[in-house]
């Protein structure tokens, strides 16, 4: 599947005041980056994306998917998925769980865990089904949770300070390993950072936001 | 059907109360055709203002509310002040849940077992150096200044106000505030009280407003430890209520309506008090001054928390002593031999009680945290947060006295033919115990990093699916403290469960205060030790069950 993700006349505002515009087009396996320091509305731009929008703010413009228009969707229809740069790997479900929840139904239980334990030996972590997310290192829950993102299969991918956590040497590895899936998946992606590293080692386009 | 939920919890709170007013109203101006009266007439009001007792009631009622209320909140104070963060707090806060626990009517019985002529401390203190050999002609509990009444109420009130500032204390960055108070040369005490103490107020204003209108008004600690020639104004309501000549429902009516103009007057005092101090405290803070009396303030705070707290534990030991007491002669300090036969002969009735007091809190907690959850979901999914003006719609029916509303909803009951009973029941405990559930797990619930429900929903789960898979169990814990809370607050109702349910619901808690009365002291021991266990055992599972369903889960460990 290869879809384009357009942000069209994006305008986010904020008691009348510009919060952040966009209007851009992500094409298959590429990388839009959106640089720039912390309040200048790149998180609040990707919950227009997922459908998250807080009251507060009002939005025009459109999200398309492939030409779809997905702006009047809820979260759990658009097909996008995201990545934050904190372990948002539900801590009462163990990994495989967590891998399970974002599976499409269907299937026996038995093919489902047998889905999980191989996607799991994908990415190195063979036998982790049973584990406790927080027994994992940072790496490690940053694998879980692109593996959780992408086993869902979304049509983009959003990710929103997904690797500043990271220690430097876990940090390329892991940016390396999501911009690798997503392209071999053909996702677009959005990435918004305030790190020039991370916009450089995504090698696509960069906006730069509030200098 | 979610966003009419927090509509339909303000029916279930509110509607009675206004019911309850509205139903005092009518038959305080004579309109009771029930007993063939039709009115209108200020007979009851004369009838009231004529009894002679009212003068000493209205200020028994005024001097023990006002009184309980500022002693509380100034040991609430001078403890937090003076030493939170410090292990000696941590070991306070560590004893303040099973502390507000403990239903008022087993606190007071506790505390009259304690203090009475012929209590624990007399015994302890005969005759070696008091000389008593027999106990003296004192009248220490039910004294007509409300003493007792008031010493009673503080050891509740001081847990549940602390529990509100530890909530608040949170909110304001307190670390931060004393830390900078600290480093420009303030003392700790002084340092909070400056820089602290202000914010934590604004926060903890309605809990106080809450002590005030529940000491002014409270039932049952008043029947067992308030003076009885004449009682309090709203023990005398609750007699005009239960006389055999309906008649006397009027005037039970009008001294609802007086009981509410007076819990207002005071509300309207304490306010202008809080201007008055806030005046002061700020002439205070530009006086510079770093506070010379900060060593004596800390310990005199320590001394009046742990003595608090020590009164009710040592009140809870009292009941369990009293209730396995054989013989036990004054001044001996302890019964010659400790016997189970309290026990066989009052276990059955406890019994009975105690299926009839979980069923009433079980259906109570139960509606509440159906209602809250709802509410609180409605809140999450619409993005609209609780504003001031909901919050004290929230705080309404702690802040109206039950005994401004309880007899105008029993009379408004029988007069459109509804039966009283178990139903009526559960619904008026529901009135008191939905705020608490709601400001229990309100800030758990707001807490919760909504990012979860974000990934939840871009991985495909609708908002059903995510409510039920993803928060309610990472919420579990507060889940359960918030049901603990509401069984603890239905456990220890006493004026619903006898007003509504007319005489036929027996919970411990009514079993419990009409021993009052009889005076049995290992009966009283056996039913408020009960009462006790029916409103801890639930916070003993809201503790264990969390840790046992997550122990392989050290994200949800506390």
């Amino acid at each position: 599947m290869s879809d384009v993700l357009t942000l069209e006349q994006v305008c986010i505002t904020d008691g009348g005041q510009t919060v952040i515009e966009a209007d851009c087009t992500i094409a298959p396996g590429d990388v839009l980056t959106i640089m720039g320091p912390s309040g200048v509305g790149k998180s609040t731009l990707l919950a227009f994306v997922t459908g998250t929008l807080k009251r507060a703010f009002t939005a025009t413009g459109r999200v398309l998917l492939d030409g779809a228009d997905i702006t009047a969707l809820p979260p759990h229809r658009r097909q996008v998925g995201i990545l934050y740069q904190d372990d948002i790997l539900f801590p009462h479900m163990s990994v495989g769980q967590n891998l399970a929840f974002g599976m499409a139904p269907g299937g026996t239980r038995a093919e489902r865990r047998a889905a999980v334990s191989a996607a799991l030996a994908e990415i190195g972590l063979e036998g982790f089904a049973h584990r406790d997310p927080a027994t994992l290192s940072g790496g490690q829950a940053a694998r879980v949770q692109l593996l959780r993102v992408l086993l869902s299969q979304p049509r983009a991918l959003l990710l929103d300070e997904a690797f500043s956590r990271l220690d430097t040497e876990r940090r390329t590895q892991i940016r390396r390993l999501v911009f690798d899936m997503a392209r071999d998946r053909d996702l677009p992606v959005l990435m918004v950072t305030h790190d020039a590293e991370d916009a450089k080692a995504a090698g696509g386009r960069i906006i730069t936001l509030g200098d | 059907m979610l966003r009419h939920l927090p509509l339909l919890t303000l029916v279930v709170m509110i509607g009675p109360v206004l019911a309850g007013l509205w139903g005092a109203l009518l038959p305080a101006l004579g309109h009771l055709p029930g007993a063939g009266l039709t009115g209108p007439s200020f007979d009851a009001f004369r009838t009231l203002l004529a009894w002679p007792g009212l003068e000493q009631a209205l200020r028994l009622s005024v001097t023990t509310g006002v009184l309980a209320t500022a002693l509380s909140l100034l040991i609430v104070v001078l403890v937090t002040a003076g030493w939170s963060g410090t292990r000696a707090f941590g070991a306070l806060q560590r004893v303040l849940a099973p502390i507000l626990s403990v239903p008022h009517a087993a606190a007071a019985f506790g505390l009259a077992f304690l203090i009475a002529p012929s209590g624990w401390l007399a015994r302890l203190t005969s005759p070696w150096l008091t000389g008593w050999a027999r106990p003296p002609d004192l009248l220490v509990i039910q004294d007509p200044a409300g003493l007792a009444m008031t010493a009673g109420l503080v050891t509740k009130e001081v847990p549940f106000l602390l529990l509100m500032t530890l909530a608040a204390l949170g909110q304001v960055r307190q670390d931060q505030r004393l830390q900078t108070a600290r480093t420009l040369g303030y003392d700790r005490v002084t340092g909070w009280l400056k820089c602290v103490f202000p914010a934590v107020y604004r926060q903890i204003r309605l809990p106080v407003y809450v002590v005030l209108a529940y000491s002014m008004s409270v039932v049952d600690v008043a029947m067992i430890l308030g003076p009885t020639r004449p009682p309090s104004l709203s023990v005398q309501i609750v007699k005009w209520m239960g006389d055999p000549d309906l008649a006397m429902r009027l005037v039970a009516a009008a001294g609802a309506l007086l009981q509410l103009v007076l819990v207002l007057l005071a509300l309207g005092l304490w306010r202008l008090g809080e201007v008055g101090v806030a005046r002061l405290g700020r002439n205070w803070l530009e006086t510079g001054r770093r506070g010379r009396l900060d060593p004596a303030l800390r310990l005199v705070g320590i001394g009046l928390g742990a003595l608090s707290a020590a009164a009710t534990l040592l009140a809870l030991l009292g009941l369990a002593v009293w209730s396995a007491a054989g013989f036990w002669a004054f001044p001996d300090a302890l019964p010659d031999a400790f016997t189970m036969r309290n026990w066989h002969r009052h276990g059955p009735g406890t019994l009975e009680a105690a299926a009839e007091t979980f069923l009433v809190a079980g259906a109570a907690t139960g509606l509440a945290l159906v209602l809250v959850l709802g509410c609180l979901e409605a809140e999450h999914r619409s993005g609209r947060t609780l504003t001031t003006r909901g919050l004290w719609l929230l705080y309404l029916p702690l802040l109206v006295p039950q005994t401004a509303f309880l007899p105008g909803l029993q009379i408004l009951l029988l007069s459109v033919g509804a039966d009283v009973g178990r139903g009526p029941v559960i619904l008026a405990h529901l009135v008191f115990v939905l705020p608490y559930v709601f400001l229990s797990l309100g800030d758990a619930w707001r807490a919760w990093d909504p990012r979860n429900a974000v990934v939840a929903g871009t991985l495909g789960a609708p908002p059903w699916r995510v409510f039920w898979q993803v928060r309610l169990p990472m919420l579990l814990r507060p889940i359960l403290t918030a049901v603990a809370v509401g069984v603890a607050v239905s456990v220890g109702q006493y004026l619903p469960t006898l007003l509504i349910g007319g005489g036929r619901v027996a919970t411990l808690t009514t079993e419990a205060v009409a021993l009052a009365s009889g005076g049995d002291r290992r009966a009283i021991g056996v039913y408020g030790l009960m009462q006790t266990l029916a409103a801890l055992l639930p916070f003993a599972l809201a503790t264990l069950l969390p840790a046992l369903v997550w122990r392989n889960r050290r994200g949800l460990h506390v």
